[in-house]
């Protein structure tokens, strides 16, 4: 832009130069401030704290024709001194939603349901992942389609209970890949908040 | 003397050439037999059951083709449907000779999967998938004879899901058990073995 401005004009109009130029620096400052924001919002969007608690980037998948169950997935970190247990979910999609086990040993899967919940350590997180702990939602009242998120609820021994919007991704989606549904910019915001 | 030392050396290459004969008839009839052996104790095994369309279908119907078999269930929330669709996507990048092969799921929780079921459940799926089911006791003789793990575990309220055998089966045009895809196999290496098994080579 600047490139196409005879500079030594600005130096002409001389009182003038030094405190536009700041003005013009101030501004660059202020939208490059502004972009980080709005950038990070996207993901700071699917953050949801409660207490010392932050759940995030909750996702799920399409699930087949007639299926009636689907999994969910999610991130807790505790911030707070103290532990503190997910006890329960919710989810108007399902009549139930269980806290499981799941892992692949030797071959084959095993699954338990978590009958105590899930602890989420001190100053600690604890991951909802495939091949690992996961939510059950059980009789789903209708199948998940790609695209379109849903509500569930968290409750927590100490921090109470938390609403979430999980994003539902393909039938074959392994990670929560781009949490805001914004293109390929999105890796370049998660590597720079991790 | 010198007809001795001739006769000697006759002798020792006569019984080299043995030597070497025998090893080579042993070292063949070795690297032949163990696969033999394998196969023989291996997974597979006669079955008839019902496809997602109410045909019956059994191991007699797919002599001659290869094809790549899995065990599981509807009500499975990750790696059933996790596996179909790897095995969808690997169907449709190995081009026609996806149909020189059948790739077969099978459930374990006949209760719950109807012929119906399994219809509605596989159209998420490449359409070339064949879903069997069948009654208890035939769903109990194909698992045990494929030799996959199975166990049913209560859940909250009454209900259960299924512990089971998580890998693909891949089966020759005779039957025999020859490779397997483990749960989450590399994309590419799957291709590869799949390609392998419609070439009639070991995968």
């Amino acid at each position: 832009m600047s490139s196409f401005l005879p500079r030594r004009a600005w130096s002409a109009s001389a009182p003038l130069y030094l405190f536009r130029s700041l003005e013009e620096k101030l501004g660059l400052v202020a939208l490059a401030i502004g972009m980080i924001f709005a950038s990070a919002q996207t993901v700071l969007a699917h953050d949801t704290t409660v207490e010392s608690l932050t759940v995030s980037q909750p996702w799920s998948r399409a699930t087949p024709g007639g299926a009636k169950v689907a999994s969910g997935y999610l991130v807790i970190r505790n911030t707070g001194d103290q532990p503190d247990r997910l006890i329960a979910a919710t989810s108007g999609i399902s009549g139930r939603t269980e806290i499981h086990e799941m892992a692949v040993k030797d071959g084959v899967m095993t699954m338990r349901p978590l009958a105590d919940g899930l602890t989420v350590p001190a100053k600690g997180e604890i991951v909802l992942k495939p091949g690992s702990y996961h939510l059950m939602f059980v009789d789903l009242k209708s199948g998940l389609q790609e695209g379109e998120p849903f509500q569930a609820q968290l409750t927590f021994e100490k921090a109470g209970s938390v609403a979430l919007t999980f994003d539902v991704r393909a039938i074959g989606a392994s990670d929560a890949g781009d949490p805001a549904g914004h293109g390929t910019s999105t890796g370049h915001v998660k590597s720079t908040r991790h | 003397m010198k007809l001795t030392w001739r006769w000697i050396g006759v002798i020792a290459t006569t019984g080299a050439l043995a030597a070497v004969l025998a090893t080579a008839i042993a070292l063949l009839s070795a690297s032949r037999h163990p696969p033999q052996a394998e196969t023989a104790a291996g997974p597979g095994g006669p079955f008839q059951l019902i496809t997602q369309s109410g045909a019956e279908l059994s191991n007699e119907d797919l002599k001659g083709a290869p094809f790549a078999i899995f065990f599981g269930f509807t009500h499975c929330p990750e790696v059933c449907p996790t596996t179909l669709w790897e095995l969808s996507e690997t169907l449709k990048r190995m081009g026609p000779d996806a149909d020189k092969l059948k790739t077969i799921f099978v459930s374990l929780d006949p209760a719950r999967d109807t012929p119906e079921m399994l219809k509605t459940y596989l159209q998420s799926f490449d359409p070339r998938i064949i879903g069997l089911t069948g009654n208890e006791d035939d769903i109990t003789a194909v698992a045990k004879a494929y030799k996959v793990f199975w166990r049913k575990v209560p859940t909250e309220s009454g209900d259960y899901t299924l512990d089971h055998t998580a890998i693909v089966y891949l089966m020759n045009g005779s039957g025999e058990y020859v490779g397997a895809l483990a749960y989450h196999e590399d994309a590419d290496k799957a291709l590869a073995k799949m390609q392998r098994l419609v070439a009639g080579k070991t995968p």
